[in-house]
């Protein structure tokens, strides 16, 4: 027990000025699996980052086998001996495997030349391959291979590294059953060789199984650090969604009319994506989507919004058909798409806040000869939503949306797609990484576009936000439907439940 | 699913289904087409655009694109013909050499240390570097020694000299490519550079080579075709991007990086080439032969597209396993 291999002590990180990590200490023994937990945006990530050496900390110490270490980036990190599995894997598709596991350090033939040692690559990468328990030939493309043996090959690549200390963050959420199975076994033969395992993960089954601590994080801080026999998953949920959630969500009375169909899902099902996903969105309601990261949540709303195709089944909008794969008809019938990613796909970061909201109302707006936009009419437009939302900035036709805070930013994209005075709402991740404050003026305005009879289609990672926001909530795994929960069966732990069931 | 990788074979194989057309078609309208002699005529013209193509290909791997080498190649031919015509043959190739690395580095440093796009900065060198070479030329025809020009004539055990250089940079260029880490580093970069990174490979560096590399090939191109042509205009190597990029495309090279090689580039000039060759063969109107190779670069610009397109959705991550 005394064996300490990585000390993780008074870790502080913020982002632009909002702290994200709060005196983060922990240890991590040899030969140990340590299970780290926290809802989404709890600071798991920042945290592993830190020691990855993908992000650089504010202050706190770092120390690995007694020596105190500062990784500037993941190469130095790897040299340090700290393999970070990432959830997004880092393998190059269009590599074979051999050549993935030894990108940056191939064998080479003795001579002048660097040339790769074929030969002495294949026997290495077989061995590697071996330690891991896969089969496939060494030259495989990697583009080949089914996400859980891509997954083999980063531990692979780790082992041939010699780590000493490996990171895996949420491993299990694209694989199958018997593919996770295969990786548990893989952990526990590390462990016994006396490796160092930090586990991330949400499924709190496996991280029981495997795990022999756990440090639970909630807002940047450790709430926990216990041995697992001295826990069980009830105590571990219970200080993971802990926080009091009086006054976080505006009241709202409920407006809904369930008499009409705003929004209407039939066994929408894709090969590999999404099955068999029914449902009615009434007007003046809104229905929470909740699921792990990985579960379908966006790629069903990627569907709906005719982003993505889908195989089978039919979406129709106030009782009419949708045609499949067109954002344009989607517009057209009503929807609007508030994507994850704001800074990608929701708004033009150097243009103002006025264009911003005008962008896709511009059309409606034109009138005419040759149709044209009268200046004073579209920027009088933009002012008034912009009030509307209440977006804070020097100027709205000047100031540039990069500018703005996480916060208001959302409001802009808000802003414009209300001007198309949409019917439905899809809004993905609508708070993601905005503060209190700013979270609770959004949820204002979700509750002001229900009563004014729109339906929200409200997709989340965090429970409580749809606790406080739903009159309904969807619980999605593994692409399929996971159950319904009315908003007086509200109950976080069943929700948390239906979304990691297995 | 399975339609999908149908379609991607049949775009993959397009560039040879094309060619295979165009060698029947032609070979049935002239009696001169299907020769031993015709056929080393082609790869024999095809050698400069197939040297620059195995350049080209380094930065369209890596989602590069360089556009000045036209402009290199006519700088070349000014810089040989007025300055370089008394020296020695080796000091003549090493010049030309190590004018091609100074105009490749100049286009490479613009991109990675000032972090402009490869379009945007080559094509400004496009102008630069063919203004430069107007400037020391007048816009006169530039003529080459006795010595280049015995060199364009000459051959080894009847393979004329070009095709010689054509097989030793090939060779060299393929080595490079699938046998060095390097090379394999540069397909890494190519797929994903921020991965590429975190992986603790020095992306800059290989950035900044390949625009070097790719100048050197541009040079070397030169070499050979003023050696051939023995004397340069104003217009040489003018517009000479288009058809080494279409050649690096029709081969299989992916315009969005990661997906290429060097064979495959010399199969697209060769094809190029022959297309030009049949035209001439063919009595075809001059003014015809752009319209042709524009519908080629068109359809090599095309079946990239689709074939990355498919690829994207062939390699999209699963959710669930059905």
């Amino acid at each position: 027990m005394s064996d300490v291999l990585l000390s993780v002590r008074n870790l502080n990180k913020g982002f632009f000025g909002v702290q994200v990590l709060k005196d983060v200490s922990f240890d991590v023994q040899k030969g140990h699996v340590l299970g780290l937990l926290g809802e989404n945006g709890s600071g798991k990530s920042t945290t592993m980052n830190l020691v990855g050496g993908i992000l650089q900390r504010d202050s706190g110490t770092i120390e690995l086998a007694g020596a105190g270490i500062a990784p500037q980036n993941a190469r130095d990190a790897q040299a340090l001996g700290i393999a970070f599995i990432h959830q997004e894997l880092s393998l190059f598709q269009n590599l074979s495997v051999e050549e993935n596991i030894f990108l940056d350090h191939f064998p080479l033939r003795a001579g002048p030349l660097p040339l790769i040692d074929r030969r002495a690559l294949r026997r290495k990468a077989t061995e590697a391959l071996a330690l891991v328990g896969l089969e496939t030939a060494p030259s495989t493309p990697v583009s080949r291979l089914p996400q859980g043996e891509r997954q083999l090959v980063e531990i692979a690549k780790a082992l041939t590294r010699e780590a000493k200390l490996i990171i895996f963050d949420e491993p299990t959420t694209s694989l199958t059953a018997p593919e996770s199975k295969r990786l548990f076994e893989i952990i526990e033969r590390l462990r016994s060789q006396g490796m160092s395992i930090i586990y991330i993960s949400h499924i709190l089954g496996d991280v029981m199984r495997l795990c022999d601590d756990i440090v639970v994080l909630r807002d940047g801080q450790v709430i926990a650090t216990e041995p697992v026999a001295q826990t069980s998953i009830e105590r571990i949920v219970s200080q993971m969604v802990g926080r009091s959630i009086d006054n976080l969500f505006p009241e709202r009375d409920k407006h809904c009319d369930a008499s009409r169909s705003a929004l209407s899902l039939r066994g929408v099902s894709q090969p590999g994506i999404v099955r068999d996903i029914s449902f009615d969105l009434h007007p003046g309601e809104v229905l929470g989507i909740s699921g792990l990261m990985g579960s379908g949540r966006s790629e069903l709303a990627r569907i709906i919004f005719g982003l993505d195709p889908y195989a089978a089944g039919e979406i129709s909008v106030n009782g009419r058909r949708l045609r499949a794969g067109s954002p344009r008809t989607a517009m057209d019938a009503g929807i609007a798409f508030l994507t994850e990613d704001r800074r990608g796909e929701g708004l033009v970061m150097e243009a103002s806040i006025a264009e911003n909201i005008l962008l896709p109302s511009l059309p409606k707006q034109a009138s005419g000869f040759m149709s044209y936009l009268k200046p004073a009419h579209v920027t009088a437009l933009a002012r008034e939503m912009s009030e509307k939302v209440h977006v804070r900035a020097a100027s709205i036709d000047r100031t540039a949306v990069r500018a703005l805070s996480g916060g208001n930013q959302q409001k802009v994209v808000i802003g414009k797609w209300l001007l198309t005075a949409p019917q439905v709402f899809i809004l993905d991740e609508p708070t993601r990484g905005i503060d209190v404050g700013a979270k609770y003026e959004v949820y204002k305005i979700i509750n002001q576009l229900v009563a004014n009879g729109a339906a929200v289609l409200m997709i989340s990672s965090e429970i409580e936000e749809l606790i406080g926001m739903a009159d309904r909530i969807m619980v999605m795994s593994r692409g399929e439907p996971r159950g319904f929960f009315d908003r007086e069966n509200f109950d976080r732990e069943a929700l948390m439940r239906a979304a990691l069931w297995d | 699913m399975n339609n999908h990788r149908l379609l991607l074979a049949i775009l993959n194989a397009a560039p040879l289904i094309l060619f295979g057309l165009i060698v029947v078609t032609l070979s049935l309208l002239s009696d001169s087409f299907l020769s031993v002699a015709n056929f080393r005529n082609i790869v024999n013209q095809a050698a400069p655009v197939a040297v620059m193509a195995i350049g080209m290909t380094f930065v369209l791997l890596v989602k590069g694109v360089d556009l000045s080498i036209g402009s290199v190649m006519y700088l070349v031919a000014v810089l040989m013909g007025l300055y370089l015509s008394g020296l020695p043959l080796v000091v003549v190739i090493a010049a030309v050499l190590l004018i091609g690395l100074v105009f490749g580095a100049v286009n490479a440093t613009f991109i990675t240390r000032f972090d402009i796009a490869p379009f945007i900065v080559t094509l400004a060198t496009l102008f630069i570097i063919r203004g430069l070479a107007l400037f020391l030329s007048g816009t006169r025809m530039v003529f080459q020694s006795d010595t280049i020009q015995t060199m364009g004539r000459s051959a080894l055990f009847g393979v004329p000299y070009a095709i010689w250089i054509l097989a030793i940079i090939a060779a060299i260029g393929w080595v490079v490519l699938s046998q060095t880490p390097y090379g394999r580093q540069i397909y890494a970069v190519g797929a994903d550079p921020h991965a590429a990174e975190k992986a603790g490979i020095p992306v800059r560096r290989i950035v900044f080579s390949v625009f070097c590399i790719c100048g050197v090939c541009a040079a070397i191109g030169a070499f050979i075709s003023v050696s051939q042509i023995g004397a340069a205009s104003a217009t040489f190597g003018y517009q000479k991007e288009f058809p080494v990029i279409a050649a690096a495309v029709l081969g299989g090279t992916s315009l969005f990086g990661g997906r290429g090689g060097v064979f495959g580039s010399i199969f697209g000039a060769v094809l190029v080439q022959t297309t030009e060759n049949g035209l001439v063969m063919l009595n075809a109107d001059p003014y015809l032969y752009p319209l042709v190779a524009a519908l080629i670069i068109f359809l090599a610009a095309w079946v990239d597209g689709r074939r990355t397109a498919i690829t994207e959705r062939l390699e999209r991550r699963k959710i669930r396993v059905e």
